[in-house]
């Protein structure tokens, strides 16, 4: 899904980064917002910061649901948002996390194993039938590394989503 | 002090210098009703919430303070959502407060417990749940700020019944506080430049003038803008009489049922600057087609208004009113401008108006035409009479020939179209400006929805007049059945006299007066005018078969406008 482009080479899906009030119903304001314009969300992760008074929301959007101003203008227009940065892939650090449960043990997957050390993924649990595993990493690796899987059986998925922060040294 | 939190509320309504809540009480907001017994507020006794919302909407709307409304949990919350999302779309300031289950039974199906903040996240400016006592002098001041800045709009106070009971040291709000809202004020001096120049350089300019100029209180200068650049002025249905119609640069009404000189100006124009409009589908119509040779100056107070419709080639992100002072200061500096860059243009559209007027066949006087009521309302009333108007065939009629002057002399229901809003909001209008004479047109559809409020206006002494322009149907929805269902008229007849309108006035403390032929419209009027003591309710039985043209067809390119029959075929 991060490779996809909406054929112009402009990026389909942008990753905001949004810095709210960490009050209760923030979250359903938000999702809400997104529901009632007709804005896709892709992926969404939320989490207090440092400072609690404020949490940091990061979105996936879909700018072919509608434009990126569009989604940033409302967005702000909610009293409980402080800030939004859009997350540029060449002046961010991006990374998503992976967790997966495939119907194979570790070693009865032929290259399983393989897979799992050239990822640099980490085996959580293993059973007789099934080996759970964690990957990080940014969110092409990650496709990468669940369509190696998909021959050995992925019986549960579940990923965090996109989140990022503005690099330490930007290009500009 | 230690008070109740239901007393900090009271106490901090008061100090936002509110003067009249309209509401009912019940259960969850009891405690809030005893204090009010006590403060300067006068409560306003509603017979329905949905009556309490429209009338704080008309207060707000006939005075720019923010209006307030007071209602119970559940029902009482659910009622007042329609009046909510009416001011959140026309962005009036409101307060709503509503009673709530105790904090701690909300979440279990409580007795008239509603998700009142979830139910109106996506309908207001902003919305709070008080969890304690001590914060609600803050809560208040922030409520009342959030609504009556940047983007006017509603703000709703969500107020468990324990929490109103909770006693608290009084402490009252100090400096509002909102790391996330700063509504934008001054604009910026580079896009004035930029906006100046092609003002200066257009020779088909047109001023799209919405109700942003209104909220700004920007009509003088608007006004100085327009002497100081000779540019013509379409009024929106939310700013009818932010300019004034008697100006010969004043084109009227755009949109669905504008005028053909102001549709079609705006079509054929070369810069469209628009000043606290939206862009609106019932304006511009089909939006691929809508003014397509205009370059677009956008003004707005809301930055998601830019670029949400239609691309703009300057953005100015500010007050209506001190854009406009800008621009005025920008033009004034480059010198004055070419007198004569508009003398094709203003001659063209002096002769649209001549050949295409707002007409409608006056008939051999056998029936009212409701377009000939309206004309001898204004006739018979003081300029500065305030209008107000439900939605639907009458509120076109009122916004077409009717003769605005002034700004906050005409309160309708533009973007929601809420049916059932003239009578509630002229009695808040009416208590808001008790000096001026208050007429609703109404249409007998939306009498009926919300005229139980005529019993508030007698109990509480609040004489307003009402026009009710009673054809008999759902008039629009005839329309355009007639026009566009081939003339299946589903559900759409109402009936000339069940109710009998007189009587239910009478029964409500009112005046009621029948009108059934033409030549007994004005001295009806003029009697209605005579009486101050009551309000009082006229219905005119008009001609069902009047319909409202122009009319661009939904969807359809403002350019396909369609004229009334006897000037059919004329334009272009």
């Amino acid at each position: 899904m991060s490779a996809s482009t909406n054929g112009n080479s402009k990026p389909r899906y942008h990753l905001l980064s949004v810095r709210v009030e960490n009050r209760a119903g923030v979250l359903a304001r938000v999702a809400g917002l997104f529901a009632r314009r007709g804005f896709n969300i892709v992926s969404l992760a939320v989490a207090p910061t440092q400072d609690e008074r404020f949490s940091r929301i990061s979105i996936v959007v879909d700018v072919e649901s509608a434009p990126l101003s569009q989604i940033v203008e409302q967005l702000a227009k909610l009293i409980n948002v402080v800030k939004i940065s859009e997350l540029d892939p060449g002046d961010a650090r991006e990374a998503e996390l992976l967790l997966v449960t495939v119907g194979v043990p570790r070693a009865g997957g032929k290259g399983l194993g393989e897979l799992i050390g050239r990822f640099g993924a980490t085996v959580l649990e293993e059973s007789a039938e099934a080996t759970m595993i964690m990957l990080v990493g940014d969110s092409e690796s990650l496709d990468d590394f669940e369509a190696g899987l998909e021959r050995y059986g992925i019986v549960e998925i579940q990923r965090t989503g996109r989140i990022g922060l503005p690099t330490l040294s930007p290009s500009t | 002090m230690e008070v109740t939190g239901a007393q900090a509320l009271i106490m901090s309504l008061e100090a936002q210098g509110v003067e009249v809540a309209f509401g009912i009480p019940g259960g969850a907001i009891l405690p809030v009703y005893d204090p009010i017994l006590d403060s300067s507020i006068r409560h306003i006794h509603v017979r329905h919430e949905q009556g309490a919302g429209h009338a704080a909407e008309g207060y707000a709307d006939a005075t720019g303070r923010p209006g307030v409304a007071i209602v119970t949990s559940g029902p009482g919350a659910t009622n007042i959502v329609t009046p909510v999302a009416d001011a959140y779309m026309d962005s009036v300031p409101l307060v709503v407060v509503a009673g709530q289950v105790a904090a701690g039974a909300i979440g279990t199906d409580a007795f008239q417990e509603v998700d009142t903040t979830g139910v109106t996240m996506g309908v207001t400016k902003h919305n709070y749940l008080v969890k304690d006592a001590s914060e609600i002098s803050r809560i208040v001041a922030e409520a009342f700020h959030i609504a009556t800045t940047g983007r006017p709009g509603p703000v709703l106070i969500d107020f468990p019944k324990d929490v109103a009971n909770m006693r608290i040291e009084w402490e009252p709000a100090g400096g509002v506080d909102l790391p996330g809202y700063w509504p934008p004020m001054e604009p910026d001096p580079e896009a004035i430049r930029r906006a100046a120049e092609l003002i200066r350089d257009a020779r088909r300019p047109v001023f799209y003038v919405g109700g942003g100029v209104v909220k700004a209180e920007a009509s003088p200068v608007l006004a100085e803008l327009v002497a100081a650049t000779g540019i013509p002025v379409v009024t929106t249905l939310m700013a009818r009489g932010a300019f004034p119609d008697s100006s010969p640069l004043c084109l009227g009404m755009p949109g669905m049922h504008g005028s053909y000189t102001a549709v079609t100006a705006i079509q054929k124009s070369d810069l469209l600057v628009s000043l606290g409009a939206r862009f609106d589908d019932r304006v511009t119509g089909k939006v691929a087609a809508f003014a397509p040779e205009a370059r677009v100056i956008h003004v707005d107070i809301d930055p998601a208004e830019i670029g949400k419709v239609r691309r703009p080639d300057v953005a100015v992100i500010a007050d209506c009113r001190l854009a406009i002072e800008a621009l005025v200061a920008a033009l004034a500096e480059g010198g004055p401008l070419d007198a004569g860059r508009l003398a094709a243009w203003t001659a063209e559209l002096a002769e649209w108006r001549t050949r295409f007027p707002y007409t409608y066949d006056a008939g051999d006087g056998s029936t009212i035409k409701p377009q000939y009521v309206v004309e001898q309302l204004r006739a018979a009333t003081p300029p500065d009479t305030i209008l107000v108007s439900g939605v639907g065939q009458h509120q076109m009629w009122a916004s077409q020939f009717w003769q605005f002057e002034r700004p906050r002399t005409w309160i309708n229901s533009g973007g929601l179209g809420t049916m059932g809003f003239a009578v509630p909001a002229a009695m808040g209008a009416k208590v808001g400006r008790p000096d001026r004479m208050v007429w609703a047109i109404d249409g007998d559809g939306c009498f009926q929805m919300t005229a139980q409020e005529l019993v508030t206006m007698s109990m509480e002494h609040i004489p307003v007049k009402i026009a009710i322009l009673n054809n008999s149907y759902l008039g629009m929805v005839r329309q355009w059945q007639q026009m566009f269902y081939k003339e299946r008229y589903s559900s759409v007849y109402l009936s000339p006299d069940l109710p009998d309108y007189v009587g239910w006035a009478e029964s409500m403390g009112c005046v009621g007066l029948l009108v059934t032929a033409p030549e007994e419209v004005r001295p009806a009027i003029e009697k209605a005018n005579e009486i101050d003591d009551r309000s009082v309710v006229i219905d005119f039985r008009t001609d069902a078969a009047e319909q409202v043209y122009p009319i661009v067809p939904a969807g359809m390119s403002n350019d396909d406008i369609v004229l009334h029959p006897s000037q059919a075929g004329a334009a272009r």
